[in-house]
């Protein structure tokens, strides 16, 4: 069956999605990242959508519910490289994608997570490495 | 208005979903529209594709390149013999579904093209016109 692969880098999950998405494999994506936060306590995801030339609304509650339920898993979401175009569409469209977190890039979107969670990204024991020096630009993006 | 160019594309399941999109994206560019605008009429494509596939049960897609008076676009039309629309308006609505979606579909299709003609009737179906200018 087609999937889209989900990396897994320390605490955070990596999904970099680079094929145009039929609904089916929209929905498989979201079931198997609750999955994987689920098995391995992942505290971020980190969705890049870089690729993709069109978010229409099905996509769009795609990334909505992935943000959704990440959080219920107590991990945080960031959606980055959504194309100018594609923004502007999306807000065109009807879809703001409230809630969702979103970064220019996938190093603006990890300097993001690493803030919102505390972790640095790797395998550091949980409740280590708070990163109290944070005052860097990425972080209020 | 003249047709240069039309194409025919059966609507029947995900995966042609996908294939519209396509095929409308290859329009556009060969009809020069702008990044945005390609984006726009591709995005529009999809959302009644969708419909097409969800709510009619099917149908084709028309994809025409079009010219009027000097200016170029693309009409793009979605048809299904499905059960029709019962509230057009309603189902023009931002967030009225009787899917599982966002309710964005018509309304969200509609916003994104420059003319936008819908005609259903219950029992015998829908065909949604759009038409996108450069």
């Amino acid at each position: 069956m087609e999937r889209i692969p989900i990396l897994r880098m320390g605490q955070f999950l990596i999904v970099s999605i680079q094929v145009d998405m039929h609904d089916r494999l929209a929905l498989t994506l979201q079931s198997d990242l609750a999955t994987r936060i689920s098995e391995t306590g992942a505290r971020g995801v980190l969705l890049d959508i870089s690729s993709l030339e069109i978010v229409d609304s099905f996509i769009g509650r795609m990334i909505s519910n992935i943000a959704g339920t990440s959080r219920v898993l107590d991990a945080e979401t960031v959606v980055v490289g959504i194309q100018p175009a594609v923004a502007i569409t999306l807000v065109e469209l009807g879809l703001s994608l409230p809630g969702v977190r979103t970064a220019l890039n996938v190093e603006k979107g990890m300097a993001m997570l690493r803030h919102a969670t505390g972790f640095d990204g790797h395998d550091a024991a949980p409740g280590s490495t708070p990163l109290s020096e944070s005052s860097d630009d990425s972080a209020a993006v | 208005m003249t047709v240069l160019r039309c194409e025919i594309v059966p609507v029947r399941s995900q995966q042609d979903v996908v294939a519209v999109r396509q095929s409308v994206r290859s329009l556009a560019v060969a009809q020069g529209l702008s990044l945005v605008d390609q984006t726009k009429v591709v995005t529009a494509a999809s959302e009644l594709a969708r419909n097409t596939l969800d709510h009619g049960g099917g149908g084709t897609a028309r994809l025409e390149a079009v010219i009027d008076n000097g200016r170029t676009g693309l009409r793009l039309t979605f048809e299904d013999r499905g059960p029709g629309i019962k509230d057009v308006d309603l189902a023009l609505t931002d967030g009225f579904t009787t899917g599982n979606g966002l309710g964005l579909g018509l309304g969200g299709a509609k916003r994104l093209s420059n003319e936008f003609d819908l005609w259903s009737r219950a029992g015998e179906g829908t065909r949604v016109t759009i038409t996108r200018w450069r």
